[in-house]
């Protein structure tokens, strides 16, 4: 399997605070990777700078080869890295059918003027988000609510309608923030079978950011650790369970000074 | 399209173009023209505003490019010599071009940021007015003619209005037609994929750019239709009162403009047609009331905004719900 995406020294600085120091790591195609820390070690940051929503200071991401850091969300999405949001960021008025079929657009090939006028691609290319509409709310197992209004919705189903749009883009990567975050036991093991199920049945390539370690030791292949923006260990589940690093970062280290 | 809106927009047409013509006739309340005739165009300009909050920006400054196309409208006609038909869509191009300039700096500023801005621009519009040689300062453009003849290969399409035994009523079937045209144009992109996608970008806008939709671009686009609508209604108001001043669109008229958005309702496409009409004519209306005219009128604007705070045509929505 090839390499899909290539972080190489990414560095990014709010003035003296550096949130994210020069972090390197690979995502190989068909796999599910996952980023952990401890909260404010910087995992937001990197999602956010692999999607260009904010400039690096230094350092690039590389996606097949080409540099995706430092253009713009809509540039990157239509590449095929495309994220989903940490809070339940959804389009709120609208109803999920809606929500998916507006998340289409980037594989629209009518014009907007086409669109205003009906021309024959638009009308074609409506029919098919339709389509493809339908069939990702039955994959996500949302038919039964696709006419409400997504303000009305519960948080689960909020986070499944979030997957829902990202999948809407047909992404080689869907980028996933903390996706079992505010979830119990049940919830969460439904939403790692789903999870998996973007892999095994779609082909795509999946980065998370999490929190829940028994999810993350289920759902991931590897796992990068960063700390303080660092990026401290990375290997698979296993590996991560037993590095000492890892432990400390998390845990804490005996402190000699004061004799613990 | 289905069968009842097709049936509401026939009985739209009739309204407007057969029934208010013959109650005018047969009352004798002519005056009620040149009310109605602002009505459609003030409508117009409304429409470009509702269309700016549709991508979630108040906008308090289409008082600006009203201004900017009657200067447009005026000067070609005095100094150019141009058939005032024509004047009206370079009117509506100048305010779209002239807004993608303003807006590709000022539409990344969200919420009571870009609407500061906005209010700004009709002040500015106005002193441009004043200082600007071309424009005649503060006398501004005076005895401009009625519009001419507009014909296609030798045949007339539109007369030319000062041979007409009545321009008040060509007047009034003009900008009805024009206005009845831009709102077909609104409905269309509201309801066509562009609607849907300035919807997205009214809901949130870090979730619009992450689907792949080049937000900056659409916001600048439907700014540019919106002041375009603002263009042609200022062009086409210069024909009518033939004349502009600097003072002809101001702060005011800017903000009488969100208001009728407000009062007829931002989910709902005619929602500024229905909101021009209850404030301008309601404004007239009450001219009897003499001296309480403005305390009555601010009594039934709190009390609408109190009552229906989705606009005057939630009223519909709300009787559905129920029943």
């Amino acid at each position: 399997m090839s390499t899909i995406l290539e972080v190489d020294g990414i560095t990014k600085k709010y003035g003296g605070l550096v949130a994210v120091n020069n972090v390197s790591f690979d995502v190989t195609e068909g796999e599910i990777l996952s980023v952990i820390g401890p909260n404010g070690a910087g995992k937001s940051t990197l999602f956010k700078l692999i999607s260009s929503f904010v400039r690096a200071t230094s350092g690039t991401v590389n996606f097949k080869g080409d540099r995706i850091s430092n253009l713009t969300p809509h540039t990157v999405a239509r590449k095929g890295v495309v994220r989903t949001f940490q809070e339940t960021t959804i389009f709120r008025s609208m109803t999920v059918r809606e929500n998916v079929v507006v998340s289409h657009h980037l594989r629209s090939k009518a014009s907007l003027l086409g669109f205003f006028f009906g021309s024959n691609t638009a009308r074609a290319d409506e029919e098919a988000f339709g389509r493809s509409a339908d069939e990702i709310i039955e994959f996500l197992g949302l038919e039964s609510i696709s006419n409400e209004v997504a303000s009305n919705l519960p948080q689960g189903h909020l986070r499944a309608l979030g997957m829902a749009i990202g999948l809407a883009t047909d992404p080689a990567i869907l980028l996933l923030d903390e996706p079992f975050a505010g979830m119990n036991h049940d919830e969460t093991m439904r939403m790692v079978n789903l999870v998996r199920s973007l892999r095994d049945e779609r082909g795509i390539t999946v980065l998370l950011v999490e929190h829940d370690m028994p999810a993350v030791m289920k759902i991931s292949d590897r796992i990068v650790v960063i700390n303080f923006g660092e990026k401290i260990a990375e290997g698979s589940p296993a590996e991560i369970q037993s590095n000492e690093k890892v432990i400390e970062a998390y845990l804490g280290s005996d402190d000699d000074e004061i004799g613990l | 399209m289905n069968i009842k809106q097709i049936v509401g927009v026939v009985v739209f047409l009739l309204l407007v173009f057969i029934a208010v013509p013959w109650a005018i006739a047969s009352s004798g309340r002519w005056d009620f023209y040149y009310t109605l005739t602002s009505v459609a165009l003030l409508s117009i300009a409304s429409a470009g505003v509702w269309l700016t909050f549709y991508i979630g920006r108040i906008n308090i400054g289409q008082g600006a490019y009203a201004l900017a196309g009657g200067y447009v409208s005026a000067v070609l006609i005095m100094q150019v010599g141009m058939n005032f038909w024509f004047t009206i869509p370079l009117a509506g191009i100048f305010c779209a071009l002239l807004s993608v300039l303003i807006g590709v700096p000022i539409l990344r500023l969200r919420g009571v940021y870009f609407a500061m801005v906005t209010l700004v621009l009709t002040e500015v519009m106005r002193l441009a007015a004043l200082a600007l040689p071309i424009t005649n300062g503060a006398k501004g453009i005076t005895s401009i003619p009625l519009p001419q003849e507009l014909s296609l290969f030798g045949l007339t399409l539109i007369p030319d209005f000062s041979t007409l035994e009545n321009p008040k009523l060509a007047f009034y079937f003009a900008a009805v037609s024009i206005m009845v045209i831009c709102y077909a144009v609104l409905w269309r992109i509201v309801n066509s994929r562009l609607g849907h996608l300035c919807r997205s970008l009214q809901q949130n806008e870090e979730l619009s750019a992450s689907i792949g939709v080049h937000t900056a671009y659409l916001r600048v686009l439907a700014y540019s239709i919106s002041s375009f609508f603002g263009g042609i209604a200022g062009a086409m108001f210069v024909a009518i009162s033939q004349s502009i001043y600097p003072s002809s669109f101001q702060v005011a008229d800017s903000i009488n403009f969100m208001l009728n958005c407000f009062l007829g309702g931002l989910g709902y496409v005619f929602g500024p047609m229905l909101g021009t009409l209850v404030l301008y004519f309601g404004w007239d209306l009450l001219f009897t009331t003499g001296r309480y005219q403005l305390l009555i009128y601010s009594s039934l604007l709190i009390a609408l905004i109190l009552l229906l705070p989705n606009g005057i045509l939630s009223i519909f929505s709300r009787k559905e719900k129920r029943s």
